[in-house]
């Protein structure tokens, strides 16, 4: 690995006392001084601020078809103004990575994983060439929580008029900012995407707001997981399809068999059979019956048999619940919910019972 | 007050050792979550794995800091592993510990060359 990227709130971070960590090719705040359990709970019932910087930014100026021909997903039906959830995948119908795409009218403006950005770029660039400009004098924020829409908006007062997955393009005293009502908590919120040289002033007049406090990676890795909300290299691989994943409902109807424009993305001959058929193996929640966290690759079990029948992909312990969650592939005849398996930590087998994710239930303003 | 490398405290009452790890490791770990203890009247030799804590973040083991047997543990803590975090060098202790050989703990840290230590 290379040189560690910073992010522009880099300094900010550090003033704030953020707890600094390499993830991803960055130096960013795995937690800062309240701690990942008390800021969690506070992007639950306030506001958080998360510094997404390190994703990639991606401007897109082809037609609809041609992203069509990367992503298994209706792109053709989005309208302008609106974002959706996309995947690119690959020829074994493994998945490159996900990602937001919203219709700017004549562009379309993406938002990547940034372990996956130079990969994902490189790809887009293969198929696009000059289409894509990766966009680097741009920070991006995320305000998540029951108080995101009024703290934002007494700096961008029409950001209360969006819902949830609008997009706009919106003047501000930071300049232009690119705003999408999104995020990845679970909760309602929004990404920002802001002039580099305007986000620490705009991070700092968000967190003069006694309702907004800065979160770092810990507490945003726990929040997703409550919300079930999937991850790159852990839920989703390039070996992991759609239906494996569990991220099958992002499939447009107009994509699948039978669908106006059917099939046409790499891997749709293994990917559109397995939506009708099944997958082998399916993503499911676990809740651990005891205290103990399970975690990312412990291996999974029948009861009281030596058959392994999964993995964890993420797992750790769910502020908001008060008890550890975990989120595992699974064979799909153990995956019915209240099935109980046996997960492996430290040698020993810990049984946990099969649910359906999310764990909670999100807030999203649709 | 003894200190180990591995940031645990000992307290020395009438030859039993009650251990507990410091406030800078409580603060290093993050929020703990869970804690699993050994059963009371175990024989532990030093550096066995004889606590499991977890944290927001990550597991750690924590280690026998001398040779001796198990005689009381916390049951507050897992319950409230919490408490580990609000007092460390207090309600937080894990579990007392019998000394084979009281004077393995001559060689450890005081409370200022422990200071020096964490920097």
């Amino acid at each position: 690995m290379g040189e560690l990227k910073r992010t522009a709130l880099f300094d900010l971070h550090e003033r704030l006392g953020g707890k600094i960590v390499a993830f991803a090719g960055w130096e960013l705040p795995v937690q800062y001084p309240m701690g990942v359990m008390k800021e969690h709970l506070h992007a639950r019932e306030a506001a958080g601020l998360f510094d997404v910087s390190h994703m990639g930014q991606v401007i897109v100026r082809a037609d609809a078809a041609a992203l069509e021909a990367l992503m298994p997903v209706d792109v053709a039906g989005l309208a302008e103004g609106r974002q959706r959830y996309g995947l690119f995948t690959n020829a074994t119908g493994g998945i490159m990575d996900d990602l937001m795409f919203a219709n700017r009218g004549d562009h379309f403006f993406l938002v990547v994983n940034a372990a996956n950005a130079e990969a994902d770029i490189a790809h887009l660039e293969s198929h696009l060439g000059d289409a894509v400009e990766p966009i680097t004098n741009r920070a991006l924020l995320a305000l998540q929580g029951p108080k995101a829409a009024d703290a934002l908006a007494e700096i961008i007062p029409s950001v209360r008029d969006m819902r949830f997955m609008d997009v706009a393009v919106l003047d501000s005293a930071f300049g232009a900012v690119w705003v999408s009502r999104s995020g990845y908590t679970g909760d309602d919120g929004f990404e920002i995407s802001v002039p580099r040289d305007q986000a620490t002033a705009f991070a700092e007049t968000l967190l003069a707001n006694d309702a907004v406090a800065p979160i770092g990676l810990g507490a945003r890795d726990s929040l997703r997981m409550e919300a079930g909300l999937p991850l790159h290299g852990h839920e989703m691989t390039e070996e992991t399809t759609p239906k494996t994943a569990g991220v099958g409902w992002a499939i447009s109807k107009s994509r699948r068999a039978g669908g106006a424009r059917e099939g046409g993305f790499p891997g749709s001959d293994v990917i559109l059979p397995e939506l009708q058929n099944g997958s082998a193996q399916t993503t499911v929640g676990l809740l651990p019956e005891g205290r103990a966290p399970v975690r990312d690759g412990a291996p999974v079990f029948a009861p009281d048999s030596d058959r392994q029948i999964g993995i964890v992909t993420s797992g750790g312990f769910a502020p908001s619940l008060g008890h550890p969650i975990s989120i595992a592939r699974i064979d799909a005849d153990h995956a019915a919910p209240e099935t109980v398996v046996h997960a492996e930590v430290r040698g020993k087998r810990l049984p946990a019972r099969v649910t359906k994710l999310p764990f909670r239930p999100s807030t999203f303003k649709r | 007050m003894k200190y180990t490398e591995e940031h645990e405290w000992l307290l020395d009452e009438d030859g039993i050792v009650t251990v507990g790890i410091t406030a800078h490791a409580a603060e290093q770990l993050g929020d703990i979550v869970f804690v699993e203890l050994p059963d009371p009247e175990t024989e532990v030799s030093k550096d066995d794995e004889v606590v499991v804590i977890e944290s927001v973040k990550a597991a750690s083991d924590i280690l026998a800091p001398v040779d001796g047997e198990i005689v009381e543990v916390n049951e507050a803590i897992v319950a409230e592993p919490s408490k580990i975090n609000e007092d460390p060098e207090g309600e937080g202790w894990f579990f007392k510990i019998k000394p084979a050989d009281p004077s393995d703990m001559d060689d450890m840290m005081d409370e200022a060359a422990y200071k020096a230590f964490i920097g």
